[in-house]
Order: structure tokens, then sequence, then C-alpha cells
């Protein structure tokens, strides 16, 4: 299975403020009734955007000048709370390919790893100035270098933090890592072996 | 070498490193429901792939059930489709499904308990982030996603990350009327929702030495909302008696042996721990959620924060919270008038749990005008409650009880709050919108709790509803 190197993205970016922006607010619950992922990108933020007889909230994903922003960038445990893979999946078909942010809730950094979302967290200090930016800059593109971990806007360059086990598989095309697990097929067997109660 | 329980379970799991650093994990035991395990079927399809161990795979179905009637077909077509699907993917690659005719439907995190299936020593994975329940029997228990659940299902094996060990000590005494889930809302509000990051919680002292199997999964429950991806207790005779003679449980000869190696999966005397928290039992009181995440918490006779008293992100969380919860800083919290008592979730739907709040409400009544319901955890949970007659002291008290399901924990069934209705809730998550209404608010607490604020029609302090000393 060849995956694509993720090395940078590219896009116009849009910040949703907040810290502990959790899954349920990601995507509501009641749009996980499917079977499958597609369709979710329409959920992502549901009820952030939307009032409960549909019309439109002010919300910075639905104005106009963020529309086709590929770069989410937001404030620290973002993605905290439930497991549910929905979450990047809808950020994912609503046209996200990055997510900046001071911090993510494990779960949800792993899930999006393994579909090839990028999950970057610069410093406090460079955040500020990232989000200022992106706010101030609706129709610039920034970039988020994942190879080089580094998030270029504005003519600036911010390091960013990007676990050694994301990077690699991101930059070398392995971040879904079901393919590394099946070479480990023997291994398993073995170990399954020394373990009463899978045998 | 002296090891924790977490060392030692990881190393008898790991198969190898990856070349990414990670490492592949051995899930000895997998769990799944019908809500983040259809598209993983669908992707080893995609694939090509079947189900490589499917008896070390159990399934059954919790978020979707209705909880009023759990007759099929459902109201809710979706739902039904998701049951179908469930059903469909069981069948097709053998893997034991805790089906509703079964007798043993509940939340999944009940289910493996209650069938012995869950153990110490093992390593569990479930596409449910509440998974780190089963860490009450000194298990191991991931939370995952979906791609995931496909990883587990083709591989048996995880991709996952080494955790630091946080060791949590609660001792001294619980005062009269302080429970389990206060002892968790408390560790979640010191050490806040990503104070865990990283970790995995081990939870120890006298008062974890006391507490029942149950009660500690009350604790380990919530590890994930305190941002630990798992937490546990070291198994010990509370554990063995618990699942001796159930179902999956190890017999004759078998259950001498697999008591002695669990034995040895405890962190040995002197271990390291990355990091060690000390809690004074004494000092925890009756606990419950102002705002919109666990950790924004006080207890029941405390003043809800003022935001002149907070700093930086707490802050403009804070601000938030009280214009979602229509709730006041520097306030009191106690007295706030509820619409709707929930007793249920994985958190706190078991015979213990409403055990103690049918001994409080028994000859109570609900308040007029609060819709009050009573969801048992699981069938065996509803079937035992129904043979101590629990389910008719409820009743007479004015609550509903229902069949057991994830109910109005997160409202992927008929059970929700309707506009801005506030919520006394024994369930894990107050986050926006969390229990079904996108303007609907959840103040956590114990079900005690939930059942003095039912009878109030108010939030309470439940020793002194129930003159508790």
């Amino acid at each position: 299975m060849a995956l694509a190197k993720i090395t940078q993205v590219t896009g116009r970016a849009v910040v949703v403020p907040g810290d502990d922006i959790d899954t349920d607010r990601i995507i509501p619950a009641r749009y996980l009734k499917c079977i499958t992922f597609d369709g979710l990108g329409e959920f992502a933020f549901y009820d952030e955007r939307k009032n409960e007889d549909g019309t439109e909230k002010p919300h910075p994903l639905n104005a106009p000048e963020h529309q086709g922003a590929t770069v989410l960038v937001s404030g620290f445990n973002f993605g905290c709370g439930s497991s549910r893979e929905h979450a990047p999946q809808s950020l994912y078909r609503a046209g996200f390919r990055a997510v900046i942010a001071g911090s993510f809730a494990e779960i949800f950094f792993g899930n999006s790893t393994t579909i090839g979302l990028p999950c970057v967290c610069p410093s406090k200090e460079d955040l500020a100035k990232i989000t200022a930016w992106a706010e101030e800059n609706p129709a610039e593109e920034m970039t988020v270098d994942v190879a080089g971990r580094m998030v270029v806007c504005g003519g600036k360059e911010y390091p960013v933090a990007l676990p050694e086990s994301a990077w690699e598989g991101l930059v070398e095309g392995r971040w879904d890592a079901i393919a590394d697990l099946l070479e480990g097929e023997a291994g398993v067997a073995a170990t399954m072996g020394k373990l009463p109660y899978v045998r | 070498m002296a090891k924790t329980l977490f060392e030692k379970v990881w190393d008898a799991h790991t198969v190898r490193q990856l070349p990414n650093g990670q490492t592949q994990l051995l899930i000895g035991t997998h769990l799944i429901h019908e809500v983040t395990s259809p598209q993983a079927f669908g992707m080893l399809r995609d694939l090509g792939l079947k189900v490589k161990y499917p008896s070390r795979t159990f399934a059954t179905v919790d978020h979707i059930v209705p909880t009023l009637s759990q007759v099929e077909p459902f109201g809710d077509p979706m739902a039904q489709a998701m049951i179908a699907e469930l059903r469909k993917n069981c069948a097709e690659h053998g893997i034991r499904f805790f089906d509703i005719s079964s007798g043993g439907q509940g939340i999944v995190h009940m289910v493996g308990p209650e069938q012995g299936i869950t153990q110490p020593g093992t390593t569990i994975a479930c596409g449910d982030s509440h998974t780190a329940t089963h860490g009450a029997f000194g298990a191991i228990a991931f939370g995952i996603g979906t791609s995931q659940v496909r990883d587990v299902l083709a591989t048996q094996t995880l991709a996952m990350s080494k955790l630091k060990v946080r060791r949590i000590n609660v001792d001294g005494e619980l005062r009269p009327g302080v429970y389990a889930k206060d002892v968790i809302l408390h560790i979640i509000r010191l050490l806040g929702v990503n104070g865990g990051l990283g970790y995995a919680y081990e939870y120890g002292g006298s008062v974890f030495d006391r507490f029942s199997c149950e009660e500690r999964m009350t604790v380990c429950n919530m590890s994930i909302e305190g941002g630990a991806r798992c937490g546990y207790v070291n198994p010990d005779a509370h554990t063995f008696s618990y699942l001796q003679n159930r179902p999956f449980a190890p017999k004759g000869a078998e259950w001498e042996a697999a008591v002695v190696r669990w034995k040895s999966f405890a962190s040995d005397p002197g271990c390291h721990y990355d990091d060690v928290v000390n809690i004074k039992a004494e000092e925890i009181r009756p606990t419950v959620t102002w705002g919109i995440n666990p950790g924004q918490a006080i207890f029941i006779d405390e003043k809800m924060p003022e935001l002149a008293t907070l700093s930086g992100g707490d802050r403009g969380t804070a601000e938030e919270a009280y214009k979602y919860m229509k709730l006041k800083e520097g306030a009191p919290i106690k007295g706030t008038p509820i619409n709707v008592a929930f007793i249920g979730s994985c958190t706190n739907a078991r015979l213990g749990d409403l055990l103690e709040v049918a001994r409080f409400v028994k000859g109570r009544k609900v308040k007029p005008g609060v819709r009050a319901m009573v969801v048992p955890g699981s069938q065996i949970v509803a079937a035992q409650c129904e043979k101590q007659g629990l389910d008719k002291v409820f009743l007479e008290a004015g609550f509903e009880w229902r069949g057991a399901g994830c109910s109005m924990c997160l409202a992927m069934n008929p059970d929700r709050l309707r506009g801005d209705e506030l919520c006394a809730s024994s369930s894990n998550r107050n986050f926006k919108g969390r229990q079904g209404s996108p303007t609907g608010r959840t103040v956590l607490m114990s079900p005690v709790m939930v059942a003095a604020a039912a009878v109030t029609g108010e939030i309470s302090d439940a020793r002194e509803v129930f003159a508790i000393a």
C-alpha cells in the first residue's frame, strides 16, 4: 500500500478559537449514526455553525472569506473527549489537511495521523502570532511544513512540535500503520503463544 | 527490577518495534459496538482482509439502543441499520455478539467484566474512549479510533507509543455521602482535563484498597476525562472474587493458575513512577460540575469561581461555560433548578450504584415537573435490580425504569435533553450539546447526588436531603 508522503500543506487558514474543544463539538453524537464516513464533512462543528432550525450562526467556518480553507488553527487540548474517529474524518472531509493547535488530546492526535491529517503544536507565544496572522489575512496562504517542523506565514517561520513517530509516518508515507502491523504477523502468533488468555 | 503493572503488561504484549519507533502491541481482547465498527469492517473489505483472530473480539450493542423498548424494528431506521450491520459483520466473521436477545447485552464496558472477559494483566481495546473502565481489573485498556479497530480486527495489534505512569494515592476514609464519582471528579479538578496527557493513571491507596470493583470502574472510567489514555487499579482479592465463576473466567485448576499469574502483574513494591500524586480522602466532598468540561467542578457547598481568579485559557473556557450554562460566577451552584435527572451510563449504572440510590429514594418522591430516569447499564444489572425489587422502588418514587443502554449519556438514541434543559447526570461528560440538545446543560455528579436533585428539583447536597452523616 503506497501512501502519499505528507511533507507540507499549503493553504488558507481559519481560526476556531478556544481551549478544550471536544470531539462532541467537532461532530455531535447524533451525526455518528452512520455506517460509513462519507458525507461527514458537512457536520463538522455543526452545532457551533448552525441554529436548530438549520440557519447559520456567526462562526469562522461560515464566513465567506474562509471557505476553502485547508488549515485549521485552534487552542489547547484540541480534540479531547470521545475517541470517535468521526471527528478527524469530518474535518478531513470538510477539506482540512492540517491542524495547528497548542496541544492535542492523545486519541484525536493518533486518529488524525492515521488518516494523514498532520497535527502540529507551536509554542504558546507563536500560536498567538499565527492565530493573529491567520485572522488578519484570510486571503493569504500559510504553509505547514511537516518535514521541516515549521509553520510559515507572513514571511516568518515558527517551529512546531510533532512527535518523532508521527513525523516519520507522515514524511515517509507510513502514516497508516496497517501495512507495518500486517508485516509483524509471525511475531504476533509467537507473542500470543506466551499468553494463556489468548491461546 | 521492580516494575509497574503497566510496564509488565506492556512488555508481555510487545510484538516488536515498528519502523517509526512505536511498539506493535498485542491486543488480547477486543470489544466492539455498533457505532465505531461498521466503517472498520468496511475498510477490511476494501483491503481484502479478514478478521485474524475472531475469538478474541466480542461485540454488543449499546449507544443506539432505545431504552423505552428494545423491541425491533427500532423507531429510528438508522439505528436499526446499525444493529443490522453489526449482526451481519459478527455473523460473517464469527464474532461472539451479546445481542439484545442474549440477556447479556449492555454498555460494552459493563459486558466485558460481567462476562469475565475483562481480566488482569491483559490488554483490551475498544472504539470508545471509556475503555479505561476495564483498568479496574488490572487490565491495560485503550480507547481507539475506527482505523485502529480495523488494525485490531486484521492483526490483533496496535501501533502504540509507551506511556508514563502516574500513581494517584487516595488515602484515609471517605466522608459519608462521598462516593467513587466524587473521587474521580476531584482528581480531574486537581490535575486538569489534560493533566494526564502521555500518562497511564495507576490508582491506589487505602480508599482504592477498600473500593469494590464497581467503584474502581467508576474511577477508571473517567481517566480519559483527565486526559489519561488509560487508568487502572492493581488486581487483588476484590478482583479475583468478582471474576470467579463468570462465564469467560478460567475454571478449576486453570483458575488457580490464573490467580497466581494475575497477582504477578501487580506493580512491585519500590517500582518507579514517573509522577506521584497524594490526596487525602477526608478532603473530598460531594463534587458537581458547573461548566462545559469535567474539570470545571466544585464541592457542592462551594461557590462557582469568579472569573477574576482565573487566568489565561481557564478564564476563557470559564467565560464560555457561564454563558452556555446560564450560571453566574461567584454564585453557589446549590439551589440551581433542574429539569431532568439521569442515573445511568458506563460511569454509574451498576448494581452497587442503584442499590445505594434505592436506599435513599425509597419512600421519597421526584419533584413534580422533573423528568427522572434510571437506566441500568446492562441487561444483567436490570435483571439483578428487578430481582431485588429496585425497579419498584424507583417507579414508586417517580423515576422511569428503562432498558439497558448508553441512553442520555450521549443521546444517540431517543433519550435526550430538549432545548436548554438542565440535567443532573451521573454520566461522564458535560460537553456542550453532549446530551442531545445543542443548548442542553449537564451537571455531573454521583448517582446519590442526582437522586437528591430529583427529589428537591434543584442541585442539592445529598447529605442534607437524605440526612447522610
